[in-house]
Protein backbone atom coordinates (compact mmCIF):
# COMPACT_ATOMS: atom_id res chain seq x y z
CA UNK A 1 0.00 0.00 0.00
CA UNK A 2 2.30 2.75 -1.26
CA UNK A 3 2.15 6.30 0.06
CA UNK A 4 -0.56 8.66 1.11
CA UNK A 5 -3.72 9.37 -0.84
CA UNK A 6 -3.31 12.34 -3.19
CA UNK A 7 -6.26 14.68 -3.64
CA UNK A 8 -6.56 16.60 -6.90
CA UNK A 9 -8.79 19.66 -6.72
CA UNK A 10 -8.64 23.41 -6.49
CA UNK A 11 -7.74 25.11 -3.22
CA UNK A 12 -11.24 25.42 -1.88
CA UNK A 13 -14.01 23.37 -0.35
CA UNK A 14 -16.18 22.60 -3.35
CA UNK A 15 -16.92 18.92 -3.71
CA UNK A 16 -13.71 17.74 -2.11
CA UNK A 17 -14.38 18.94 1.42
CA UNK A 18 -16.38 15.93 2.65
CA UNK A 19 -13.52 13.72 1.45
CA UNK A 20 -10.99 15.75 3.44
CA UNK A 21 -13.18 15.46 6.53
CA UNK A 22 -13.58 11.71 6.21
CA UNK A 23 -9.89 11.05 5.68
CA UNK A 24 -8.97 13.32 8.56
CA UNK A 25 -11.50 11.76 10.90
CA UNK A 26 -10.15 8.33 9.95
CA UNK A 27 -6.68 9.55 10.90
CA UNK A 28 -5.35 9.22 7.37
CA UNK A 29 -2.67 11.64 6.25
CA UNK A 30 -3.13 12.86 2.72
CA UNK A 31 -1.47 15.11 0.17
CA UNK A 32 -3.13 17.70 -2.00
CA UNK A 33 -2.23 18.81 -5.50
CA UNK A 34 -4.09 22.03 -6.17
CA UNK A 35 -5.26 22.99 -9.61
CA UNK A 36 -4.41 26.63 -10.13
CA UNK A 37 -4.97 27.22 -13.83
CA UNK A 38 -7.03 25.79 -16.62
CA UNK A 39 -3.88 24.23 -17.97
CA UNK A 40 -3.56 22.19 -14.79
CA UNK A 41 -7.01 20.75 -15.43
CA UNK A 42 -6.25 20.25 -19.12
CA UNK A 43 -3.10 18.34 -18.24
CA UNK A 44 -4.94 15.98 -15.89
CA UNK A 45 -7.50 15.39 -18.61
CA UNK A 46 -4.96 14.69 -21.33
CA UNK A 47 -3.04 12.36 -19.00
CA UNK A 48 -6.13 10.19 -18.94
CA UNK A 49 -6.28 10.57 -15.17
CA UNK A 50 -9.90 11.66 -15.02
CA UNK A 51 -12.42 9.08 -16.13
CA UNK A 52 -15.11 11.67 -16.84
CA UNK A 53 -12.78 14.67 -17.28
CA UNK A 54 -13.80 15.87 -13.83
CA UNK A 55 -12.37 16.44 -10.40
CA UNK A 56 -12.43 15.58 -7.49
CA UNK A 57 -9.96 12.84 -8.23
CA UNK A 58 -8.15 10.90 -5.52
CA UNK A 59 -5.17 8.67 -6.09
CA UNK A 60 -5.49 5.91 -3.54
CA UNK A 61 -4.26 2.32 -3.40
CA UNK A 62 -3.21 2.28 -7.03
CA UNK A 63 -6.50 3.69 -8.29
CA UNK A 64 -7.36 7.10 -9.74
CA UNK A 65 -10.84 7.42 -8.35
CA UNK A 66 -13.27 10.06 -9.48
CA UNK A 67 -16.86 10.71 -8.39
CA UNK A 68 -17.20 12.00 -4.87
CA UNK A 69 -19.50 9.23 -3.68
CA UNK A 70 -17.28 6.47 -5.05
CA UNK A 71 -14.32 7.99 -3.22
CA UNK A 72 -16.22 8.42 0.04
CA UNK A 73 -17.61 4.87 -0.12
CA UNK A 74 -14.13 3.43 -0.56
CA UNK A 75 -12.60 5.41 2.27
CA UNK A 76 -15.48 4.58 4.61
CA UNK A 77 -15.18 0.87 3.84
CA UNK A 78 -11.43 0.81 4.13
CA UNK A 79 -11.36 2.54 7.49
CA UNK A 80 -14.30 0.73 8.96
CA UNK A 81 -16.65 3.70 9.15
CA UNK A 82 -19.45 2.09 7.19
CA UNK A 83 -21.35 0.03 9.73
CA UNK A 84 -21.09 -3.62 10.60
CA UNK A 85 -23.48 -5.13 8.04
CA UNK A 86 -25.74 -4.53 5.08
CA UNK A 87 -28.62 -3.10 7.08
CA UNK A 88 -26.46 -0.66 9.01
CA UNK A 89 -24.93 0.40 5.71
CA UNK A 90 -28.40 1.06 4.33
CA UNK A 91 -29.28 3.35 7.21
CA UNK A 92 -25.89 5.05 7.05
CA UNK A 93 -26.36 5.59 3.31
CA UNK A 94 -29.82 7.05 3.79
CA UNK A 95 -28.56 9.51 6.41
CA UNK A 96 -25.40 10.36 4.48
CA UNK A 97 -27.30 10.99 1.26
CA UNK A 98 -29.65 13.34 3.06
CA UNK A 99 -26.71 15.24 4.51
CA UNK A 100 -25.10 15.37 1.07
CA UNK A 101 -28.23 16.84 -0.51
CA UNK A 102 -28.12 19.81 1.86
CA UNK A 103 -24.34 20.01 1.86
CA UNK A 104 -24.14 20.38 -1.92
CA UNK A 105 -26.45 23.39 -1.76
CA UNK A 106 -24.14 24.92 0.82
CA UNK A 107 -20.95 24.09 -1.04
CA UNK A 108 -22.29 25.63 -4.24
CA UNK A 109 -23.66 28.74 -2.54
CA UNK A 110 -20.48 30.90 -2.69
CA UNK A 111 -20.16 30.13 -6.39
CA UNK A 112 -23.66 31.16 -7.38
CA UNK A 113 -24.37 34.30 -9.39
CA UNK A 114 -25.07 37.21 -7.01
CA UNK A 115 -28.69 37.61 -8.12
CA UNK A 116 -29.45 33.99 -7.19
CA UNK A 117 -27.74 33.99 -3.80
CA UNK A 118 -30.57 35.34 -1.71
CA UNK A 119 -33.06 32.73 -2.84
CA UNK A 120 -30.47 30.01 -2.39
CA UNK A 121 -29.70 31.07 1.16
CA UNK A 122 -33.39 31.19 2.03
CA UNK A 123 -33.82 27.67 0.70
CA UNK A 124 -30.82 26.39 2.64
CA UNK A 125 -32.16 27.87 5.87
CA UNK A 126 -35.64 26.57 5.29
CA UNK A 127 -34.56 23.04 4.50
CA UNK A 128 -32.10 22.97 7.37
CA UNK A 129 -34.62 24.06 9.96
CA UNK A 130 -37.67 22.22 8.63
CA UNK A 131 -36.35 19.08 7.06
CA UNK A 132 -32.83 17.97 7.79
CA UNK A 133 -32.06 19.00 11.33
CA UNK A 134 -35.40 17.75 12.69
CA UNK A 135 -34.88 14.42 10.92
CA UNK A 136 -31.51 13.83 12.52
CA UNK A 137 -32.52 15.15 15.92
CA UNK A 138 -35.34 12.61 15.77
CA UNK A 139 -32.93 9.78 15.05
CA UNK A 140 -30.73 10.62 18.01
CA UNK A 141 -33.74 11.01 20.25
CA UNK A 142 -35.20 7.68 19.15
CA UNK A 143 -32.31 5.57 20.38
CA UNK A 144 -30.58 7.91 22.80
CA UNK A 145 -27.16 6.69 21.70
CA UNK A 146 -24.02 8.67 21.18
CA UNK A 147 -23.84 8.11 17.44
CA UNK A 148 -26.34 7.95 14.61
CA UNK A 149 -26.00 4.27 13.70
CA UNK A 150 -24.95 1.15 15.53
CA UNK A 151 -23.82 2.90 18.67
CA UNK A 152 -20.45 3.73 17.23
CA UNK A 153 -18.81 6.33 15.01
CA UNK A 154 -19.54 6.05 11.30
CA UNK A 155 -19.23 8.22 8.24
CA UNK A 156 -22.77 9.44 8.86
CA UNK A 157 -21.69 11.19 12.07
CA UNK A 158 -18.71 12.78 10.38
CA UNK A 159 -20.76 13.99 7.43
CA UNK A 160 -23.42 15.40 9.73
CA UNK A 161 -20.95 17.19 11.98
CA UNK A 162 -19.25 18.76 8.97
CA UNK A 163 -22.69 19.93 7.87
CA UNK A 164 -23.43 21.41 11.29
CA UNK A 165 -20.30 23.54 11.11
CA UNK A 166 -21.03 24.66 7.55
CA UNK A 167 -24.64 25.56 8.21
CA UNK A 168 -23.74 27.69 11.16
CA UNK A 169 -21.55 29.84 8.97
CA UNK A 170 -24.67 30.78 7.02
CA UNK A 171 -27.27 30.61 9.78
CA UNK A 172 -25.56 31.37 13.09
CA UNK A 173 -27.07 29.79 16.15
CA UNK A 174 -29.34 27.40 14.30
CA UNK A 175 -27.75 24.35 15.92
CA UNK A 176 -28.70 25.66 19.36
CA UNK A 177 -32.28 24.70 18.61
CA UNK A 178 -31.29 21.05 18.27
CA UNK A 179 -29.71 19.93 21.56
CA UNK A 180 -28.89 16.38 20.49
CA UNK A 181 -27.22 17.56 17.31
CA UNK A 182 -25.26 20.04 19.36
CA UNK A 183 -24.13 17.27 21.70
CA UNK A 184 -23.14 15.06 18.76
CA UNK A 185 -21.08 17.86 17.34
CA UNK A 186 -19.21 18.30 20.62
CA UNK A 187 -18.65 14.61 21.01
CA UNK A 188 -17.30 14.11 17.50
CA UNK A 189 -15.26 17.33 17.64
CA UNK A 190 -13.47 16.02 20.71
CA UNK A 191 -12.27 12.84 19.04
CA UNK A 192 -8.50 13.27 18.68
CA UNK A 193 -8.42 13.06 14.88
CA UNK A 194 -11.31 15.47 14.43
CA UNK A 195 -9.99 17.82 17.08
CA UNK A 196 -6.72 18.01 15.20
CA UNK A 197 -8.50 18.68 11.92
CA UNK A 198 -10.44 21.53 13.51
CA UNK A 199 -7.27 23.33 14.56
CA UNK A 200 -5.95 26.18 12.42
CA UNK A 201 -3.27 25.08 9.98
CA UNK A 202 -4.96 21.79 9.13
CA UNK A 203 -6.06 20.86 5.63
CA UNK A 204 -9.64 21.87 6.39
CA UNK A 205 -10.64 24.63 4.00
CA UNK A 206 -12.30 27.90 5.02
CA UNK A 207 -15.53 29.16 3.51
CA UNK A 208 -14.96 29.65 -0.23
CA UNK A 209 -14.36 33.41 -0.30
CA UNK A 210 -14.43 35.77 -3.29
CA UNK A 211 -10.82 35.06 -4.19
CA UNK A 212 -11.45 31.34 -4.09
CA UNK A 213 -14.56 31.71 -6.25
CA UNK A 214 -12.55 33.68 -8.83
CA UNK A 215 -9.90 31.00 -8.89
CA UNK A 216 -12.48 28.28 -9.43
CA UNK A 217 -14.10 30.22 -12.25
CA UNK A 218 -10.75 30.50 -13.97
CA UNK A 219 -10.00 26.80 -13.76
CA UNK A 220 -13.44 25.38 -14.38
CA UNK A 221 -14.47 27.77 -17.08
CA UNK A 222 -17.73 25.99 -17.73
CA UNK A 223 -19.42 27.87 -20.49
CA UNK A 224 -22.73 26.16 -20.84
CA UNK A 225 -24.35 26.72 -24.21
CA UNK A 226 -27.18 28.45 -22.39
CA UNK A 227 -24.76 30.92 -20.81
CA UNK A 228 -23.43 31.94 -24.19
CA UNK A 229 -26.95 32.34 -25.48
CA UNK A 230 -27.79 34.56 -22.52
CA UNK A 231 -24.72 36.70 -23.05
CA UNK A 232 -25.33 37.13 -26.77
CA UNK A 233 -28.85 38.30 -26.02
CA UNK A 234 -27.46 40.78 -23.55
CA UNK A 235 -24.99 42.02 -26.15
CA UNK A 236 -27.75 42.56 -28.65
CA UNK A 237 -29.77 44.48 -26.06
CA UNK A 238 -26.73 46.48 -25.15
CA UNK A 239 -26.22 47.77 -28.68
CA UNK A 240 -29.77 49.03 -29.04
CA UNK B 1 -37.90 -11.99 5.24
CA UNK B 2 -41.56 -11.00 4.87
CA UNK B 3 -43.12 -10.13 1.54
CA UNK B 4 -42.01 -8.33 -1.53
CA UNK B 5 -40.36 -4.92 -1.55
CA UNK B 6 -42.90 -2.11 -1.97
CA UNK B 7 -41.93 0.87 -4.07
CA UNK B 8 -43.52 4.24 -3.33
CA UNK B 9 -43.30 6.71 -6.18
CA UNK B 10 -45.19 8.36 -8.99
CA UNK B 11 -46.17 6.28 -11.97
CA UNK B 12 -43.13 7.51 -13.85
CA UNK B 13 -39.45 6.74 -14.37
CA UNK B 14 -37.97 9.64 -12.43
CA UNK B 15 -35.59 8.55 -9.70
CA UNK B 16 -37.22 5.18 -9.16
CA UNK B 17 -36.57 3.61 -12.55
CA UNK B 18 -33.00 2.53 -11.84
CA UNK B 19 -34.29 0.76 -8.73
CA UNK B 20 -36.94 -1.06 -10.75
CA UNK B 21 -34.26 -2.17 -13.21
CA UNK B 22 -31.96 -3.46 -10.50
CA UNK B 23 -34.67 -5.41 -8.70
CA UNK B 24 -35.83 -6.88 -12.00
CA UNK B 25 -32.29 -7.82 -13.01
CA UNK B 26 -31.86 -9.50 -9.63
CA UNK B 27 -35.06 -11.48 -10.27
CA UNK B 28 -36.86 -9.89 -7.34
CA UNK B 29 -40.62 -9.43 -7.57
CA UNK B 30 -41.82 -6.14 -6.17
CA UNK B 31 -45.02 -4.17 -5.64
CA UNK B 32 -45.63 -0.53 -6.44
CA UNK B 33 -47.85 1.96 -4.67
CA UNK B 34 -48.24 4.93 -6.98
CA UNK B 35 -48.62 8.44 -5.69
CA UNK B 36 -51.48 9.79 -7.75
CA UNK B 37 -52.46 12.94 -5.91
CA UNK B 38 -50.95 15.52 -3.55
CA UNK B 39 -53.01 13.88 -0.80
CA UNK B 40 -51.23 10.56 -1.37
CA UNK B 41 -47.88 12.22 -0.82
CA UNK B 42 -49.13 14.16 2.19
CA UNK B 43 -50.35 10.97 3.79
CA UNK B 44 -46.99 9.29 3.31
CA UNK B 45 -45.30 12.26 4.92
CA UNK B 46 -47.73 12.57 7.78
CA UNK B 47 -47.50 8.90 8.64
CA UNK B 48 -43.78 9.38 9.18
CA UNK B 49 -42.74 7.10 6.34
CA UNK B 50 -40.40 9.46 4.54
CA UNK B 51 -37.27 10.40 6.41
CA UNK B 52 -36.72 13.57 4.40
CA UNK B 53 -40.30 13.94 3.15
CA UNK B 54 -39.17 12.64 -0.21
CA UNK B 55 -39.71 9.74 -2.55
CA UNK B 56 -38.43 7.31 -3.79
CA UNK B 57 -39.07 5.23 -0.71
CA UNK B 58 -38.83 1.46 -0.67
CA UNK B 59 -40.15 -0.79 2.06
CA UNK B 60 -37.74 -3.69 2.20
CA UNK B 61 -36.72 -6.11 4.92
CA UNK B 62 -38.46 -4.15 7.64
CA UNK B 63 -36.91 -0.83 6.62
CA UNK B 64 -38.47 2.21 5.01
CA UNK B 65 -35.52 3.27 2.93
CA UNK B 66 -35.33 6.65 1.29
CA UNK B 67 -32.59 8.05 -0.97
CA UNK B 68 -32.05 6.39 -4.30
CA UNK B 69 -28.43 5.45 -3.73
CA UNK B 70 -29.10 3.97 -0.30
CA UNK B 71 -31.78 1.79 -1.86
CA UNK B 72 -29.62 0.78 -4.83
CA UNK B 73 -26.64 -0.01 -2.61
CA UNK B 74 -28.74 -2.24 -0.36
CA UNK B 75 -30.30 -4.16 -3.23
CA UNK B 76 -26.95 -4.56 -4.98
CA UNK B 77 -25.34 -5.90 -1.81
CA UNK B 78 -28.19 -8.19 -0.92
CA UNK B 79 -28.31 -9.80 -4.36
CA UNK B 80 -24.58 -9.98 -4.85
CA UNK B 81 -24.40 -7.47 -7.67
CA UNK B 82 -21.82 -5.22 -6.06
CA UNK B 83 -18.49 -6.83 -6.82
CA UNK B 84 -16.40 -9.17 -4.74
CA UNK B 85 -14.42 -6.68 -2.67
CA UNK B 86 -13.80 -3.07 -1.80
CA UNK B 87 -11.75 -2.28 -4.89
CA UNK B 88 -14.30 -3.74 -7.29
CA UNK B 89 -16.94 -1.75 -5.43
CA UNK B 90 -14.90 1.40 -5.97
CA UNK B 91 -14.85 0.88 -9.73
CA UNK B 92 -18.51 -0.06 -9.77
CA UNK B 93 -19.33 3.10 -7.82
CA UNK B 94 -17.21 5.31 -10.04
CA UNK B 95 -18.80 3.95 -13.21
CA UNK B 96 -22.32 3.98 -11.71
CA UNK B 97 -22.05 7.59 -10.60
CA UNK B 98 -21.01 8.66 -14.08
CA UNK B 99 -23.95 6.75 -15.53
CA UNK B 100 -26.31 8.39 -13.06
CA UNK B 101 -25.00 11.85 -13.97
CA UNK B 102 -25.76 11.34 -17.66
CA UNK B 103 -29.07 9.60 -16.97
CA UNK B 104 -30.16 12.62 -14.98
CA UNK B 105 -29.00 15.04 -17.64
CA UNK B 106 -31.06 13.27 -20.29
CA UNK B 107 -34.00 12.57 -18.00
CA UNK B 108 -34.33 16.21 -16.98
CA UNK B 109 -34.69 17.47 -20.54
CA UNK B 110 -38.43 16.91 -20.44
CA UNK B 111 -38.65 19.09 -17.36
CA UNK B 112 -36.64 22.06 -18.47
CA UNK B 113 -38.28 25.28 -19.67
CA UNK B 114 -38.79 25.41 -23.47
CA UNK B 115 -36.39 28.30 -23.95
CA UNK B 116 -33.54 26.29 -22.43
CA UNK B 117 -34.33 22.99 -24.05
CA UNK B 118 -32.29 23.39 -27.19
CA UNK B 119 -29.12 24.34 -25.37
CA UNK B 120 -29.53 21.65 -22.72
CA UNK B 121 -30.20 19.05 -25.39
CA UNK B 122 -27.05 20.05 -27.23
CA UNK B 123 -25.04 19.77 -24.03
CA UNK B 124 -26.48 16.36 -23.21
CA UNK B 125 -25.63 15.09 -26.68
CA UNK B 126 -22.13 16.48 -26.45
CA UNK B 127 -21.50 14.92 -23.06
CA UNK B 128 -22.90 11.60 -24.24
CA UNK B 129 -20.64 11.30 -27.21
CA UNK B 130 -17.47 12.98 -25.97
CA UNK B 131 -17.39 12.17 -22.28
CA UNK B 132 -19.50 9.26 -21.12
CA UNK B 133 -19.81 6.75 -23.94
CA UNK B 134 -16.10 6.93 -24.76
CA UNK B 135 -15.28 6.26 -21.11
CA UNK B 136 -17.29 3.03 -21.04
CA UNK B 137 -16.16 1.91 -24.47
CA UNK B 138 -12.61 2.34 -23.21
CA UNK B 139 -13.25 0.19 -20.13
CA UNK B 140 -14.66 -2.66 -22.18
CA UNK B 141 -11.88 -2.39 -24.72
CA UNK B 142 -9.22 -2.39 -22.01
CA UNK B 143 -10.08 -5.82 -20.63
CA UNK B 144 -12.12 -7.35 -23.44
CA UNK B 145 -14.44 -9.02 -20.94
CA UNK B 146 -18.16 -9.49 -21.17
CA UNK B 147 -18.97 -7.28 -18.20
CA UNK B 148 -17.68 -3.97 -16.97
CA UNK B 149 -16.17 -5.12 -13.66
CA UNK B 150 -14.79 -8.38 -12.40
CA UNK B 151 -15.75 -10.47 -15.38
CA UNK B 152 -19.26 -11.07 -14.14
CA UNK B 153 -22.59 -9.28 -14.03
CA UNK B 154 -22.83 -6.48 -11.50
CA UNK B 155 -25.18 -3.57 -10.92
CA UNK B 156 -23.19 -1.30 -13.18
CA UNK B 157 -23.92 -3.42 -16.25
CA UNK B 158 -27.61 -3.08 -15.46
CA UNK B 159 -27.28 0.70 -14.97
CA UNK B 160 -25.40 1.01 -18.27
CA UNK B 161 -27.94 -1.04 -20.17
CA UNK B 162 -30.69 1.20 -18.86
CA UNK B 163 -28.74 4.30 -19.89
CA UNK B 164 -28.00 3.00 -23.38
CA UNK B 165 -31.68 2.42 -23.97
CA UNK B 166 -32.33 6.02 -22.94
CA UNK B 167 -29.60 7.20 -25.29
CA UNK B 168 -31.17 5.17 -28.05
CA UNK B 169 -34.51 6.85 -27.37
CA UNK B 170 -32.83 10.23 -27.23
CA UNK B 171 -30.72 9.93 -30.38
CA UNK B 172 -29.70 6.52 -31.61
CA UNK B 173 -26.97 7.94 -33.81
CA UNK B 174 -25.00 8.79 -30.67
CA UNK B 175 -24.29 5.11 -30.23
CA UNK B 176 -22.87 4.53 -33.68
CA UNK B 177 -19.18 5.26 -32.92
CA UNK B 178 -19.14 2.77 -30.05
CA UNK B 179 -19.10 -0.79 -31.32
CA UNK B 180 -18.66 -2.37 -27.93
CA UNK B 181 -21.69 -0.53 -26.53
CA UNK B 182 -23.87 -0.79 -29.55
CA UNK B 183 -27.43 -1.65 -28.69
CA UNK B 184 -28.59 -4.43 -30.91
CA UNK B 185 -31.20 -3.09 -33.29
CA UNK B 186 -34.63 -4.51 -32.64
CA UNK B 187 -37.14 -2.97 -34.95
CA UNK B 188 -35.09 -0.97 -37.35
CA UNK B 189 -34.79 -2.81 -40.64
CA UNK B 190 -33.55 -6.35 -40.61
CA UNK B 191 -30.03 -5.83 -39.38
CA UNK B 192 -30.31 -8.36 -36.62
CA UNK B 193 -27.10 -10.23 -37.13
CA UNK B 194 -26.92 -13.47 -35.28
CA UNK B 195 -23.98 -12.59 -33.13
CA UNK B 196 -22.47 -9.14 -33.20
CA UNK B 197 -19.57 -9.23 -30.88
CA UNK B 198 -20.72 -6.47 -28.61
CA UNK B 199 -20.95 -6.25 -24.86
CA UNK B 200 -24.66 -6.07 -25.36
CA UNK B 201 -24.87 -9.33 -27.21
CA UNK B 202 -22.34 -11.37 -25.37
CA UNK B 203 -23.01 -10.28 -21.88
CA UNK B 204 -26.53 -9.06 -21.72
CA UNK B 205 -28.57 -11.21 -24.05
CA UNK B 206 -29.07 -13.80 -21.36
CA UNK B 207 -30.00 -11.12 -18.87
CA UNK B 208 -32.60 -9.61 -21.18
CA UNK B 209 -34.16 -12.91 -21.99
CA UNK B 210 -34.84 -13.34 -18.30
CA UNK B 211 -36.52 -9.96 -17.82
Amino acid sequence: MAGKPVLHYFDGRGRMEPIRWLLAAAGVEFEEKFLKTRDDLARLRSDGSLMFQQVPMVEIDGMKLVQTKAILNYIASKYNLYGKDMKERAIIDMYTEGVADLEIMILYYPHMPPEEKEASLAKIKEQTRNRYFPAFEKVLKSHGQDYLVGNRLSRADIALVELLYHVEELDPGVVDNFPLLKALRSRVSNLPTVKKFLQPGSQRKPFDDAKCVESAKKIFKIVLPEDSIRSSRWNRWNTL
Amino acid sequence: MAGKPVLHYFNARGRMECIRWLLAAAGVEFEEKFIQSPEDLEKLKKDGNLMFDQVPMVEIDGMKLAQTRAILNYIATKYDLYGKDMKERALIDMYSEGILDLTEMIGQLVLCPPDQREAKTALAKDRTKTRYLPAFEKVLKSHGQDYLVGNRLTRVDVHLLELLLYVEEFDASLLTPFPLLKVRPTQRGSHTHASENTWWDRGLRSLLSGL
